[in-house]
């Protein structure tokens, strides 16, 4: 499978010793030479010490997911050596550092090995263990340079671009990158037989990780409020979006600031501040993952039933507890659908790479305040803190927040008498106010049961009327949602159907099941509740396969619980170690299935 | 929460502020708190404290938590928008009100239980982002609304209803706030309005988080012989350390000069307080003095009332947050987002 720009290669090193500077140079400068390329890095819950790995995919054909495979593992970490030189595919090729005798660990039949002196060469070529440990990480990258035929002029320019102004460290970088190239090229047969050849296919795509989009897609919206907690995966997203309001929201002349960001004490009080600024007419968002989502369930009851919008970014990591906190899953599917206790029910939108993080950011804040409600941005650790090749991001420039229905003061004077839960258009979204405004708007927000005026009431009737008012607000918001993604095989008798990061394993996998003649139809669900689209799709197909990264098909049981389809003729497909998908797991689970069940 | 609509009447003769409302335009609800809940009084003060204030209804907002304490918001000021959010977690929603329009004045209403308890994070955390605000605790010792519980700030030895002592330490908002670096702590009794009154006043106009600690008798659990938050208990023990008095900013100060020691603190609004200590050499200017103040008072059986502590000067937090003057409501989406050019150009730096 692996060829020219068709390959994958990973990096085992320690974290903390300045390895993700280098592989994100690698992963640039091929990106650079116009050749589509995925970074996934595999890090741990920790600063310094730690075992950590980034894989790196080429794909001319531009696949984007994990790679099934690995043709080439750098092996700079002894604590790993055995599980890395395992994951060498047959035929591959192992780098590892030849300073010491070879560890028995790295022996295997069947790869090539192949062993360059980094330590040595810092000993001998730079002074002090800081930079001895920095300085090596761009020595093998200088290797890989070498043996995968990476264009050095590209990576001279990063360099120059990255330490331009620091002439001392550019020296040593450069210094650093020629030994581990010198030395492969004079030792090797460079480049190897899977190796780089500069394309074309890069020139409308960038790099970017999905916290990076989701930031700057609160900024396009207009968001002024973000309220958090920090927590592994979400934090970046808070941290880009405040260097994004540095760069475009501080006036210039004052340097005042036009955004609020309050790090709070805890995730309740970071739903709490995005929930009063909210109900105060701010486009307001908080940033978290499954832990922060279970501490916000009581404040996500508030605002659904005292009809606040709010923004609510859950950058999804494996569970329960604390869990894995460094790997990915998609396990709070049902507890966002539902989260807080009696009866809810929340719109939820799937993002799939970083493009749609942009994209279903804004979109975010339009739907939180025409329904005003909470909404979830469902995005991952995979989407959130990888690297994705995706198309640049577009802006319209006539687009305007939609701030839903929102009486001001000259509205108020045709009203006769402004009930703040009354709805009067029948599709269960209620007219807001809100505060400052004039005598006649004012109301007040309970938590307690009130009736269509906003009064407190323990009347069974005037309570059923409100909360059934709300069911027909979010289940009328499903058609107004971002519509599922749907194609189309000729001759195909089964479907697909997945979320989120899935997709680009699936799409894999389906191009692969094609090859080996199995058609299949494709569904990915970007919103929460489920649009008639959705009900059609799988109305069509007898039988479909689930893809989802959790334990218990919590898309399938959505997907029973709401649309009513029998449970038997959805398969699922489930991969929850906290890894990005691989489109051979998709491949080998249908291909089982299909083969047990008699067609 | 309960709420009964007060007939709207208007008594021709009642006396007009200079936004031309009476009394009556600040009031809320009916309450539904028991006849002669210590609540009910600070509702009152409040109401006296706005009017004399003369704020603009419809440009407050009324925050509160859950419990009796949290009820009293729709008890006052009913063309003032107001938020009952859950327990204990007034204090975040006011932050993000607060943050996103700075142009309203912020009256949260919390209790002993909401705010000592299960909102003890969000109180000190809104003390330390010092949110411009009045946080009044109407504090009885007591767990009202489910009928008679220990709060944190029972004292050692106060005896419930039935009689069972209360053992454990008691938190008390005022130590608590001084120690939190709160700019602005005050202790009053709802029996003693003409202390009250001021003081409210005064923490309105306050910049920054006024913490007044009211304690306010819960007549159906805590007013007993043997309960340190009771009326009888309170009025007797109760020791003013400093009397406030509020001078607006347009009204001349035409209190006379007593002879008695008056420190006169200008507020951000341009309002003062003259403040009054009618203990020897206290200075409510001082925090350490204040503690130490509260802490001997303590120790003799007593309750340091009064303006205990103001700082003036202090940076609340739209200081912190650099933010622009004009409520970031009410700033044109033109001027948030960055539009096409922007992206196109930022895009470069992901290649």
């Amino acid at each position: 499978m692996s060829g020219i720009n068709d390959f994958a290669f990973k990096m085992g090193t320690v974290n903390g010793t300045g390895s993700a500077s280098a592989n994100a140079l690698l992963m640039q400068a091929i990106f650079r030479m116009g050749i589509p390329v995925t970074g996934k890095n595999i890090f741990p819950s920790n600063i310094q010490g730690l075992p950590t790995w980034y894989e790196i995919r080429v794909s001319k054909d531009g696949w984007t997911a994990r790679p099934s495979a690995v043709d080439l593992v750098v092996a700079l970490n002894p604590a790993t050596y055995a599980k890395d030189v395992k994951a060498v595919r047959t035929g591959g090729y192992l780098v590892y550092d030849s300073t010491w005798p070879m560890d028995p660990d790295l022996v295997r039949e069947g790869i090539t090995i192949l062993g360059i002196p980094f330590g040595q060469m810092m000993v001998e070529h730079f002074e002090g263990d800081r930079d001895r440990t920095l300085l090596r990480n761009i020595t093998y990258a200088g290797s890989l340079a070498a043996l995968l035929a990476i264009d050095t002029t590209v990576i001279e320019r990063m360099l120059s671009e990255k330490f331009g102004k620091k002439p001392k460290l550019l020296d040593a970088n450069h210094k650093a990158f020629a030994l581990g190239y010198d030395y492969a090229k004079a030792h090797f047969a460079c480049p190897l037989p899977f190796h780089l050849e500069a394309m074309d296919r890069t020139g409308d795509s960038i790099l970017i990780d999905g916290n990076t989009a989701c930031a700057l897609g609160a900024l396009y919206a207009g968001a002024t409020v973000g309220a958090w907690y920090p927590i592994t995966p979400a934090t970046a997203l808070m941290e880009q979006f405040k260097a994004f309001c540095e760069k475009y929201r501080v006036d210039k002349a004052t340097g005042q600031h036009k955004y609020a960001i309050l790090q709070a004490e805890d995730e309740l009080a970071a739903a709490g501040i995005t929930i009063g600024a909210g109900w105060a007419g701010a486009r307001a968002f908080t940033n978290t993952s499954g832990p922060g989502i279970s501490l916000m369930q009581e404040f996500i009851g508030l605002a659904y039933y005292t009809d606040i919008p709010a923004v609510f970014f859950d950058i999804q990591r494996c569970g329960p507890a604390t869990g894995m906190p460094t790997r990915t899953q998609q396990a709070d599917l049902l507890s966002l659908a539902y989260a807080s206790h009696g009866d809810t029910k929340h719109i939820v939108i799937f993002p799939s790479d970083p493009r749609e993080c942009f994209e279903m950011a804004v979109q975010a804040f339009d739907l939180a305040e025409r329904f005003q409600t909470p909404v979830f941005v469902a995005s991952d650790l995979d989407i959130g803190m990888n690297d994705w090749m995706v198309k640049r991001f577009d802006w319209d420039d006539t687009y305007r927040p939609d701030r839903g229905k929102v009486l001001d003061a000259k509205a108020l004077e045709q009203v006769q008498r402004f009930s703040r839960y009354l709805d009067v258009d029948g599709d269960g979204i209620a007219a807001r106010t809100l505060p400052g405004v004039g005598g006649k708007g004012a109301y007040f927000v309970r938590g307690s049961g009130h009736d269509k005026h906003g009064q407190y009431t323990e009347d069974s009737d005037a309570y059923q009327e409100l909360v059934d008012r709300l069911k027909r607000k979010i289940d009328g918001s499903a058609e107004h949602l971002p519509a599922p993604v749907v194609s189309h095989q000729p001759g195909a008798e089964v479907g697909l159907v997945t979320i989120g990061s899935c997709e680009a394993a699936v799409h894999e996998a389906a191009e692969l099941l094609r090859r080996e003649g199995i058609h299949t139809d494709y569904m990915r669900i970007r919103a929460f509740p489920f649009s008639e689209e959705v009900r059609r799709f799988l109305g069509r197909h007898e039988h479909t396969f689930i893809i989802e990264q959790n334990r218990d098909a919590q898309l399938r049981s959505l997907l029973a619980i709401e649309l009513g389809v029998p449970r038997d003729q959805m398969t699922p497909i489930l991969d929850y170690g906290g890894m990005p998908l691989q489109a051979q797991t998709v491949v080998q689970a249908v291909k089982t299935h299909l083969a047990e069940v008699p067609a | 929460m309960t709420s009964i609509a007060k007939p709207p009447v208007k008594h021709p003769t009642a006396r007009t502020n200079g936004l031309g409302l009476t009394l009556r335009d600040y009031e809320g609800a009916m309450s539904t708190l028991c006849a002669g809940c210590g609540h009910d009084s600070v509702t009152a003060a409040l109401v006296q404290a706005a009017w004399e204030l003369e704020l603009e209804p419809h440009r407050v907002g009324k925050m509160s938590g859950i419990g009796c304490s949290s009820k009293t918001t729709a008890y006052f000021m009913k063309q003032s928008h107001g938020f009952n959010s859950v327990h204990g977690r007034m204090p975040s929603v006011t932050s993000g009100a607060a943050a996103a329009n700075r142009g309203l004045t912020y009256i949260g209403i919390s209790g002993d239980g909401d705010s000592l308890s299960i909102g003890m994070g969000q109180l000190s955390h809104a003390i330390r982002r010092n949110v411009n605000m009045l946080y009044v605790i109407e504090n009885n010792g007591v767990y009202g609304l489910t009928k008679g519980q220990f709060s944190a700030s029972a004292d050692v030895g106060s005896t419930s209803k039935k009689g069972e002592a209360n053992e454990q330490q008691p938190i008390d908002p005022v130590l608590l706030a001084l120690t939190l670096g709160c700019s602005f702590v005050a202790r009053s009794f709802s029996g003693d309005k003409r202390q009250l009154v001021p003081i409210l006043k005064a923490a309105i106009a306050h910049k920054g988080l006024a913490l007044v600690d009211v304690i306010s008798p819960c007549v159906s659990f805590n007013d007993h012989e043997g309960s340190t938050k009771s009326y009888a208990y309170t009025r007797e023990r109760e020791v003013e350390a400093v009397h406030a008095d509020f001078i607006p900013l347009k009204r001349e100060i035409t209190v006379p000069e007593t002879g008695e020691q008056v420190r006169v603190v200008e507020l951000h609004d341009g309002g003062r307080v003259r403040l009054r200590a009618t203990a020897p050499d206290y200075d409510p200017t001082d925090r350490e003095s204040a503690y130490a103040h509260v802490r001997a008072c303590q120790k003799r059986g007593e309750i340091a009332t009064g303006l205990l502590f103001v700082d003036e000067n202090g940076r609340d937090m739209h200081d912190y947050l650099k933010t622009v003057p004009t409520p970031l409501i009410d700033l044109p989406y033109e001027e948030l987002c960055p539009g096409r050019a922007a992206l196109d150009k930022l895009m470069e730096r992901y290649r």
